[in-house]
């Protein structure tokens, strides 16, 4: 029969491709790895996202590094002081070259920050202290601000350098936008000063990666060519790294752990994570958002204690994240502001809950509402089912609602805010205290922008001077306390109720060495074949 | 004939309007597009400047009118997320997507007709029942699982086929369509996801030629076919298969749309770079372009195929031959 025919055709040519499949490798060290998302553009200044702008950073620098312990290091730049309150000046690598030659000196860096700074771009945000940009000579720049500004350099750790001429000469000098149907130059090509170069890219599909022979740092990897393959599925994601397609990935799913554990020839690595997660309450209305109560519980400090004392920490992280979350006292992560380490929890205790509930004025308890994203923080779903369940237990009906974290934004947040209680995680920017004290736990003031994630609009004055002290006081040891007294002050008035910070886990084949950093950035220098 | 033709086009170009305005209305209930872009400590100031310069202060109509006005001259806009223009990014995911697609409905047509016409034959046979339990499994499993599945056994355990990805490509046309029909790796990356997109398409195939085989057999002329002395084979395939056909090429032809809509799972499951990957990330990112875009597109498919099937009733049945077809088009 003519079917058969073709179907045994069909069935021989199958073999064949199978008995000629897992094609041998060459002699190369090429070290595959897989992620989430593909890099939308290779404009260093075209997007936000912390992948790409990692990925990215292989190819392009900034003026300060993040060393793996992420305190500064020096980039492109060897020093940088304070020469007078409002005046930071950056001392620049003398004989780095770009990946097409031209050599690298302060005029780029002044047309890299004035890219940054254009209205197109979505890192302005960035560099806008910036008032005025003096070159002092080919390799030393002025940078003023407005007002002092001690953490300049901590916000410049991913603003990566671009060259000029190359720039101009391909009319790139704007960034990647859609806006104004601006499709770069840039962002389809790349020249940096990195160790890697990108030699070939299909979106969506694979960007591969080889050293740069030029680079000014010191090599210490091994690699011939990275391939970096975005796979958004998890389940794929561990298959591939599994039938050993890829040798690296992240991140690892917290139930498939195990099973790379248990796999031969792969491992999981794991640290903690800088982002802090935690509830905020709504401290500012008459009567509570959602919430069955006359008046509005959460501005008396005793029911804010009874809700933090009500929820098991501990339970959350043995049940829920397989032990893979540290417990946080406070609104930032200790490897970020050592301090925050020594700081303790309140401990979990329903009946001193039940009992604060009782003073309070509320011995059955009330009816509330939280809300919580389902697929932007690590079990974050789970996480609010389980507190859910921990508020019901001393009394407090909780109406939970969670969604796509893209509509999230739209119930959580100014202007609108639409439940009593509600779930956040929060990687300060610059990884600096100041964006914590600043956004989440000053008192909301339009004009500044001071404020502005304090959705449960509680307000101290204390805090609020704090935050104006900490932005121009340049006496570390001071400063540090000043930011001190500012957490203290939200764990003594219980304003918000810290939860953890999650944990970075990356999956690796044996053979192959990488450097994991709490930040989830991938250096490809740190990395090693040794297989 | 030609005005048939265009009649149906005309009403497709209704439809992918309507479908554009449905979309535009559902958009406002997706989320912001802005928040996606910025980052989470980006100042409120910054946000409604980008606000602003994107457009998405003016109205719902506004936006939509400004969208369908751009996308009459072929310009379907800026996707938010690659900032690269929408048209060229669905012109290079729709290569892949046909492929896995024309793949999988070749698939199903090569292994569900005879297999239908077999278990319509044997309904008794030990094999023909097999095959009927084994086909209810594969109408039930869901495709997700069933990709899971094939890609733990066929690259984890056994290690003989790719678990991701669309292998090696090769630039045809003068780079118009990139394929992986001519790379062993490309063949191999192609074999489970296209089991996977075929095996509910199969089994559905199978079970309705079966079914009408069941009736064929029974009716009279085929009765006398067999009291003419003709042989089985002649019998089976010249007057029962062709007279089932006709509402296997309806079904096939609906489900070319729909396997083409709805690659987006086994997509995403193989990390193939798709259409429907782009889709599905677009919603993330609430990247509107690509999404209307994609809707549009797709409504324009469903249009199209059901053209082509109703021009194939016309070359199978002899009937609409002699002048049904006309009445048909005034309908």
């Amino acid at each position: 029969m003519k079917h058969s025919k073709f179907m045994s055709a069909l069935a021989m040519s199958t073999a064949v491709v199978l008995a000629t499949g897992q094609g041998a490798v060459a002699q190369e060290n090429v070290l595959k790895w897989a992620s989430q998302a593909d890099i939308a553009n290779l404009d260093p200044h075209g997007t936000t996202g912390a992948l790409p702008l990692t990925i990215l950073g292989n190819v392009y620098e900034p003026l300060v590094m993040r060393a793996s312990d992420m305190s500064l290091a020096p980039g492109l730049a060897t020093s940088w002081e304070v020469i007078d309150p409002t005046t930071w000046r950056f001392h620049l690598r003398e004989g780095v070259k770009f990946q097409n030659g031209n050599d690298f000196n302060a005029d780029d860096v002044i047309f890299s920050m004035g890219r940054v700074g254009n209205e197109y771009s979505f890192l302005r945000d960035r560099v806008t202290m910036v008032t005025e940009m003096t070159k002092v000579d080919d390799y030393t720049i002025d940078f003023h601000t407005a007002e002092p500004n001690p953490i300049l350099p901590n916000m410049w750790t991913s603003i990566y350098m671009m060259d000029k001429e190359w720039s101009e000469e391909n009319s790139a000098t704007v960034p990647s936008n859609t806006v104004e149907n601006i499709e770069s130059y840039a962002g389809l090509h790349s020249n940096g000063t990195g160790p890697f170069m990108v030699t070939e890219r299909q979106p969506e599909t694979k960007t591969v990666f080889e050293p740069f022979d030029g680079w000014w740092g010191e090599r210490t990897d091994n690699l011939d060519r990275v391939i970096y393959t975005p796979i958004t599925q998890d389940g794929t994601r561990v298959a591939a790294l599994l039938s050993g397609e890829i040798d690296m990935m992240f991140p690892v799913p917290l139930q498939d752990i195990d099973r790379v554990n248990a796999n031969e020839g792969t491992k999981v690595l794991i640290q903690p994570e800088l982002r802090t997660i935690m509830l905020g309450m709504d401290q500012n209305r008459d009567v509570a958002l959602m919430t069955n109560t006359p008046t509005n519980p959460f501005k008396d400090r005793r029911v804010r204690l009874a809700l933090y004392q009500a929820i098991d920490i501990d339970g959350i992280q043995s049940k829920l994240m397989n032990g893979l979350s540290e417990p946080a006292a406070t609104l930032i992560s200790p490897l970020l502001f050592a301090p925050a380490g020594q700081m303790e929890r309140y401990p979990f205790d329903p009946e001193a809950s039940r009992k604060l509930l009782a003073e309070a004025g509320y011995p059955d308890g009330f009816r509330t509402a939280l809300v919580c994203p389902n697929n932007r923080y690590v079990n974050d779903e789970k996480i609010c089912q389980a507190v859910a369940s921990m508020l019901a237990r001393v009394g407090i009906q909780v109406d939970l609602r969670t969604m796509n974290v893209s509509q999230y934004w739209k119930v959580v947040g100014r202007p609108v805010q639409e439940f009593a209680i509600y779930m956040m995680g929060w990687t300060p920017g610059g990884l600096d205290s100041y964006s914590v004290l600043f956004n989440l736990m000053g008192t909301w003031d339009e004009a500044s922008g001071r404020g502005r994630i304090n959705n449960g609009d509680f307000s101290n004055p204390r805090i609020d001077e704090i935050v104006a002290l900490v932005e121009s006081e340049t006496d570390t040891a001071k400063r540090d306390a000043l930011i001190a007294e500012a957490y203290q002050i939200v764990h003594d008035e219980v304003y918000y109720l810290p939860l953890h910070q999650q944990a970075v886990v990356w999956g690796v084949r044996d053979g192959v060495e990488v450097k994991q950093r709490a930040d989830d950035g991938f250096n490809y220098a740190d990395a090693k074949i040794t297989r | 004939m030609i005005r048939y033709i265009s009649g149906r086009l005309a009403q497709s170009f209704i439809v992918m309007f309507i479908v554009a305005a449905v979309a535009f209305a559902l958009f406002d209930f997706v989320g912001d597009p802005v928040r996606q872009m910025v980052t989470e400590d980006a100042s409120q100031a910054e946000i409604e400047r980008l606000r602003e310069m994107m457009g998405l202060n003016d109205s719902v109509a506004v936006q939509f009118w400004r969208y369908v006005s751009g996308a009459v001259q072929g310009d379907f806009g800026v996707s938010y997320f690659h900032k690269r223009p929408v048209g060229v990014l669905l012109q290079e995911r729709m290569p892949a997507t046909f492929e896995l697609a024309g793949t999988s409905v070749l698939l199903s047509i090569l292994l569900g007709i005879p297999l239908g016409v077999y278990t319509g034959l044997h309904r008794n046979g030990r094999i023909a029942r097999g095959l009927m339990a084994v086909s209810l499994v594969g109408i039930s499993i869901p495709t997700f699982l069933i990709g899971i599945m094939l890609i733990y056994l066929f690259s984890v355990v056994l290690g003989w086929l790719p678990s991701f990805g669309r292998g090696e490509t090769t630039e045809v046309f003068g780079g118009a369509w990139t394929t992986g029909f001519l790379t062993t790796s490309g063949l191999r990356a192609l074999i489970l996801p296209s089991i996977t997109l075929a095996l509910f398409q199969t089994t559905m195939v199978m079970r309705l030629v079966r079914a009408e085989m069941l009736d064929v057999m029974r009716t009279d002329y085929i009765k006398f076919a067999r009291a003419r002395g003709l042989r089985d084979r002649v019998v089976h395939f010249r007057h029962a298969l062709k007279n089932t056909l006709m509402p296997v090429v309806t079904v096939i032809g609906l489900q070319l749309g729909a396997v083409i809509a709805f690659a987006i799972i086994t997509e995403s499951v193989f990390q193939w770079p798709g259409m429907g990957r782009l889709f599905l990330q677009a919603i993330q990112q609430v990247d509107i372009p690509v999404m209307s875009a994609y809707l549009i597109m797709i409504a324009f498919f469903f249009v199209v195929i059901n053209l082509i099937t109703d021009l194939t009733y016309y070359a199978i049945d002899p009937r609409l031959r002699s002048g049904a077809l006309k009445g048909n088009a005034h309908a």
